[in-house]
């Protein structure tokens, strides 16, 4: 009989609360009690809320256990967990899970579901079938299919992937790159990491297609140091591929030769713009550069490279393998496909949603994340990361799409969600956006390195009650000057979180002084 | 401790080794000098600009960019907590009060063989506020579970 499977995710959020842990305590109590698992190690479905989320495969499919604690093992199998039985911690089958079975699951349909270092199940998963499709069709029709897709920059810039990818597949020129940005640095953002964790041949596989379809050799990933477990499992997956004939020299006997460098980054929020992550990649300081000269034409030691965020290129082989016009066929307006929303902060479900274009921040913050983990009603949302704009509750049922955010003065970016309750001091936020500022500005441009200190320094002034009026007109005309002068999204927006709360909290710069941003005990 | 901390001229230069002497791999091999010895020391920054034929300039530029490549011995436990706005929205600040209060340092500070440290997000947003020791991440962490966590190190000596 084959030994019962058993899934404990390998990825940082469920390690982060004691999945490892778990693993040691399943298998030593299973050696005690003398049965047979076999303990495979998957990535995360993104129900982050309930890790570590444990699962037995079973006659009746796979039976997940949520939020387990190696104090919970024993009793799991007092149960007769290897049978999938009760168990007050016992969710029922993983595919009838309603925060899972009601996302459109496109880019990140493996993610969970495979271990996430075996080729067989990813394989098995239909792994490599859009590189071999690929080969096939030739890569104008790949570069084709991006743009029919309409599947636009997933990394906050909401650029069309296959303009870009035609740019470069049309540049002159035989050395060309592949820059994958796993620098994930926004706060409230984790799916690249999701995904390079849970199905990291899924993003090697799209960065061979895109480096098939532009005529590229070589590929770089640059992944930011503050995730060193997704270091080592995607330098393994590097290794398992090479091995495995998936890189190098004529993958597969296609005649088309591709390989990956994965480069460490060292701490630089700054390094996810993409013209300091081409620096950065070269060796250098992560100082922006100025555009043009695009990096599709003269990017990564001068030459055309193609840029692209994590889950914009891993959104590519089911474009492949199941037709543009499906993935088109997801989203409104110009806001095609799925994009992977990040819940976090004070929310109660929180963890990563994979839905089409188009639902609300309401639905994503009240349907699947259930409201604020506080229970209090929620005061502001920060949509795309640290420059990106608060939300006030009362915007809550505007859609997610590109141009609606704009129209509310904000942004989707990302596509991480940041939840506040009404304890929240705003003014608090305010300060920390120009303080984040003037630690990570890259020193390159004045209004940035400058503007960002004078912005703390004027903030304070409000907070403590100094000449507030004249402050706040101060402080208005600095933005002007950041969002004006600025050489990159760092200084030129880090002025749009701050205006938000000028412009919706204006009455929290008057709050009595707190050591936290909330009113909070944490015990 | 020797003057220079430990310092191995050999040990980098089998790092350098490693990268084929690339330049542009300055960024990767000071993360393996990092690894060996804590920080980069001055004699390292000396090492490698005459090994990959750049200026002291480039890599003294490249490595005070940085906020990973430290140039003053930390502690053996490096111990940061998220300040970014998702761990905010869960209390990481007042997790960071109770960190320097219950430690007696500040943040950047070391003492007793621990560099308490700010880091901007670990991607761990779903489960803050998060901490990071050493390469290992902490979701969750409340006040008592930071004190468990710090308590666990000095048992480990």
């Amino acid at each position: 009989m084959d030994r019962t499977k058993i899934y404990v995710p390998r990825e940082t959020s469920a390690v982060s609360v004691g999945a490892d842990d778990v693993a040691v305590t399943i298998a030593r109590i299973s050696k005690e009690r003398g049965t047979d698992i076999q303990l495979l190690r998957n990535g995360s479905w993104g129900a982050s809320w309930l890790e570590p989320l444990v699962e037995v495969e079973t006659g009746a499919g796979r039976i997940a256990y949520g939020n387990i604690l190696p104090g919970d093992v024993a009793t799991l199998f007092d149960g007769g967990f290897l049978v999938g039985g009760t168990h007050p911690k016992r969710l029922g089958p993983i595919n009838e899970v309603p925060y899972l079975i009601r996302q459109d699951r496109w880019t990140f349909f493996r993610c969970g579901l495979i271990e996430s270092l075996s080729l067989d199940h990813f394989r098995a998963a239909s792994g490599f079938a859009a590189l071999e499709r690929a080969f096939e069709i030739g890569g104008e029709a790949v570069v084709q299919a991006v743009l029919d897709s309409g599947l636009r920059g997933r990394g906050g810039a909401g650029f069309p992937t296959g303009i870009k990818w035609r740019t470069v597949r049309d540049a002159p020129g035989t050395q060309k790159y592949i820059a994958c940005n796993a620098d994930e640095g926004d706060s409230g953002t984790f799916s690249d990491r999701m995904l390079m964790e849970g199905d990291p041949y899924g993003l090697i596989e799209s960065m061979a297609i895109a480096g098939f379809a532009v005529g590229a050799n070589k590929g770089y990933v640059y992944l930011r140091s503050e995730y060193p477990l997704t270091h080592k499992i995607f330098s393994k997956a590097l290794v398992n591929a090479r091995d495995a004939g998936w890189l190098g020299a004529d993958i597969r006997g296609s005649g088309f030769d591709f390989d990956i460098e994965l480069h460490l980054g060292a701490g630089s929020y700054v390094c996810g713009e993409e013209t300091a992550m081409l620096e950065s990649l070269e060796g250098k300081r992560g100082i922006v550069r100025s555009k043009p000269p695009l990096p599709a034409l003269a990017g990564l030691f001068g030459k055309p490279t193609v840029v692209n965020n994590v889950v914009t290129l891993a959104s590519v082989p089911n474009i492949l393998r199941l037709g543009a016009e499906r993935y088109a066929g997801f989203g409104v307006n110009r806001s095609k496909g799925t994009l992977a929303f990040q819940l976090a902060g004070n929310i109660r479900r929180g963890g990563l949603v994979e839905k089409a274009f188009g639902i609300t921040l309401r639905e994503l913050i009240e349907d699947f994340g259930g409201g604020t983990a506080s229970g209090r009603p929620v005061k502001a949302v920060q949509v795309g990361g640290p420059l990106g704009p608060y939300v006030p509750a009362e915007k809550l049922d505007t859609p997610m799409d590109y141009e609606a955010f704009v129209g509310i003065g904000a942004m989707i970016g990302h596509g991480g969600i940041v939840v506040f309750d009404d304890l929240t001091n705003m003014a608090r936020l305010a300060r920390y956006a120009m303080e984040f500022c003037a630690i990570e500005s890259c020193g390159k441009c004045t209004p940035c390195r400058i503007g960002s200190t004078r912005g703390v320094e004027v903030i304070d002034r409000m907070i403590n009650g100094e000449n507030r009026e004249d402050n706040y007109d101060l402080l208005n005309e600095l933005c002007d000057t950041m969002e004006g002068a600025s050489l990159c999204a760092m200084g030129g927006m880090t002025p749009y979180p701050v205006r938000s709360i000028l412009r919706y909290f204006a009455e929290d710069f008057a709050a009595p002084r707190q050591a936290g941003i909330t009113r909070r005990v944490h015990e | 401790m020797s003057l220079n901390n430990g310092y191995d001229a050999a040990i980098t230069s089998s790092i350098v080794a490693r990268f084929d002497a690339r330049p542009e791999m300055l960024i990767q091999i000071l993360h393996g000098v990092v690894e060996r010895f804590r920080y980069v020391p001055e004699a390292a920054i000396r090492q490698l600009a005459d090994e990959l034929n750049l200026s002291r300039a480039d890599v003294y530029g490249v490595v005070s960019y940085y906020h990973d490549f430290l140039t003053a011995l930390p502690g053996r436990h490096r111990v940061k907590i998220c300040q970014a706005e998702a761990c905010q929205a869960m209390g990481s600040r007042e997790l960071t009060e109770h960190a320097t209060a219950t430690l007696g340092m500040a943040l950047h500070e070391t003492k007793d063989d621990l560099t308490l440290e700010p880091v901007y997000c670990l991607g761990n947003c779903a489960c803050a506020p998060a901490v990071m020791i050493g390469d290992r991440v902490y979701g969750r962490v409340n006040a008592d579970r930071f004190d468990e966590l710090v308590a666990a190190l000095e048992d480990a000596g």
